[in-house]
């Protein structure tokens, strides 16, 4: 089998391992842990947007909360159909939680498809604001929407989120987006990156490029959502805010554009940060901004970026 | 309409701060929409020791949070930009976005997180002009916004600072090869930027008057979305834009639709920028390789 196989293979023993022992680990660990898988798959989708491809998206959040919104719906909703009034099997249990997933991440690729065809003609700045303005406009939309709770959110939501799900969550994430951009046609995604003057002059359809690149982001920024979703049992508008977005972003630029190892490592400290300046509550957030700052100042190429080639700067 | 124009007003003062940075030095300024808000926190420290409703008295206050936010502006520039200048613009955005975040907080640590109620800087009072009722506060924010636009004109045409900065914002290599100090423009562009939210700032919490640490932010993404509505790097556009979002948004929220009216400007902004890429006054270029 090829590497990338055997570790995502590997990652998956090690998921329903970690499962296994959940019971004897303290539980608040365990939150923490969930949290870093799901910003892993976040930031490492997101990745393959904004450092495979090159192009600038904000929305992130939007996105996540479009699949966060959907598969609480189809368990919400939808379950208790499906599985009659006893609750059904804890097979039938996961079934519907796994359909669920892939029902929010389906439905958060189509908004992304909706998002990515008129804006991804845009460029740098332009896109930037335009992908902000969509996670805005998702928002403030479901916060006017009723049957999903509006601006209370949506609550009562039944917590499948455990660690496996997550982290074999996070495994596929990096093993698809690996093998999505080792591939022939996930070369075209680093050509529009390189210049994307000279990948249409040979032939590549860039906007095609963008636009794939910004449905599979999309997709599993939607799983990531129902994982959330499942996992806090509540949700509302707020949590997906722009500021969300920004810090999926922060882990992308922190860990490397384009690296993904760089940006899942980027993803679990910034997890771990808040929670380690937990002691200095009042201060936490000055200093994770100022931390922010200094660390772009002192490694600009990215935190855990170490080919970084000089001489091409 | 006299709502809207006074918001748009204001916008357009947050928003020519985001522009000339832009225009300089190519990136979007995120913690501008936190000087905006340490301006009005500003006006709010030093209307404490002038006496209320009293023209100079307000005129004190507005000028003093603007020298205080110029002076942060500058300060801000220097420690976290400057180290950054030629790294690609990203890690400045993020930069950016770190230091917005840093104000924020560091707000919310020194002001409190709850929000203050705002004095009344100017005398107030209601004029009536054929059945169109105007607030002084109002006049206020139209009369200080059409006065900055006009000094702002008058510093970017006709003074050498004013040349020196479109020099920059045209090619810097080719201004500093002219013997232009690009450091001192820089400095400069983000001192009157600042300046322009901190009167932004000081006006929107005389209209609305309750005044938080991220109370910044809301304003600041729609005066940011004006200023590219306008074209971004475009001074005119900045004012323009930001008119015009006041406008349509002070209408929305009118309407039954009121709910709706955050997403209102990012709206008008997509279907602006799919029909006119580089903004209503921009002009598009083309890429040659």
């Amino acid at each position: 089998m090829p590497r990338p196989h055997l570790a995502l293979l590997a990652a998956l023993l090690a998921a329903s391992g970690v499962f296994a022992l959940s019971d004897r680990i303290d539980p608040y660990y365990l939150d923490v842990l969930v949290g870093i898988g799901i910003n892993i798959i976040l930031a490492v989708s997101l990745n393959l947007v904004n450092g495979y491809t090159g192009q600038f998206s904000l929305g992130h959040a939007g996105f996540m909360s479009v699949g966060a919104y959907l598969s609480a719906a189809v368990t919400l909703f939808l379950g208790p159909q499906l599985l009659g009034a006893g609750g059904g099997t804890a097979l039938a249990q996961n079934a519907l939680f796994l359909a669920a997933l892939v029902a929010g991440g389906l439905s958060a690729a189509f908004a992304g498809l909706l998002v990515g065809v008129p804006s991804l003609r845009l460029k740098g700045d332009y896109l930037a604001l335009v992908t902000l303005g969509f996670g805005e406009i998702i928002r403030v939309l479901i916060q006017n929407f009723e049957p999903l709770g509006g601006a209370l959110g949506l609550n009562g939501i039944p917590a499948s989120t455990n660690i496996f799900w997550v982290l074999a969550g996070a495994a596929l994430t990096v093993f698809t987006v690996t093998c999505l951009v080792r591939s022939t046609y996930g070369r075209g995604f680093l050509a529009v990156k390189d210049d994307e003057i000279a990948a249409e002059a040979v032939g590549l359809d860039t906007t095609r490029y963008k636009i794939v690149a910004f449905v599979v982001g999309a997709f599993f920024a939607g799983i990531a959502g129902g994982l959330y979703g499942h996992f806090k049992q509540t949700i509302s508008p707020g949590g997906f805010d722009f500021n969300r977005s920004i810090e999926i972003v922060v882990m992308v630029i922190l860990g490397g554009m384009g690296n993904t190892v760089g940006v899942v490592l980027a993803a679990i400290l910034l997890t771990l940060l808040p929670e380690v300046l937990r002691p200095v509550a009042e201060y936490r957030m000055i200093l994770y901004s100022f931390l922010l700052i200094v660390l772009m100042i002192a490694r600009p190429q990215g935190l855990f970026n170490f080919r970084f080639d000089k001489s091409k700067s | 309409m006299i709502n809207g124009i006074s918001l748009g007003a204001i916008f357009a003062l947050i928003a020519l701060g985001y522009t000339m940075v832009y225009g300089v030095l190519r990136f979007i300024n995120f913690a501008h929409s936190d000087v905006f808000m340490v301006g009005a926190y500003a006006g709010y420290f030093i209307g404490q020791h002038v006496p209320e409703h009293t023209v100079w008295g307000g005129t004190l206050a507005l000028v003093g949070s603007m020298a205080v936010c110029a002076l942060l502006g500058i300060l801000m520039e220097r420690l976290a930009y400057r180290p950054l200048r030629g790294a690609p613009t990203l890690n400045v955005l993020i930069t950016a976005i770190g230091m917005s975040l840093l104000l924020q907080n560091l707000g919310q640590y020194f002001f409190g997180a709850t929000p203050r109620p705002y004095p009344e800087l100017f005398p107030v009072a209601n004029y009536a002009f054929g059945g169109l009722v105007v607030s002084s506060s109002q006049l206020a924010v139209i009369g200080v916004t059409a006065g900055l636009l006009v000094v702002l004109r008058f510093v970017v045409l006709k003074t050498k600072i004013g040349t020196a900065m479109r020099a920059v914002s045209l090619n810097p290599k080719a201004a500093s090869l002219v013997g232009i100090n690009i450091n001192v423009v820089i400095s400069f562009t983000f001192g009157l930027g600042s300046a322009l939210a901190a009167a932004g700032g000081v006006l929107y919490a005389l209209n609305y008057p309750s005044i938080d640490p991220l109370m910044g932010v809301l304003p600041g993404l729609k005066a940011f979305v004006a200023a590219v509505l306008g074209g971004i790097g475009n001074i005119p556009g900045a004012a323009l834009g930001g008119l015009l979002l006041g406008v349509v948004e002070t209408f929305v929220n009118g309407s039954e639709w009121s709910t709706y009216k955050d997403a209102i400007a990012f709206a008008v902004l997509i279907v602006i920028l799919l029909f006119r890429p580089a903004g209503l006054l921009g002009k598009s270029t083309v890429e040659k390789v």
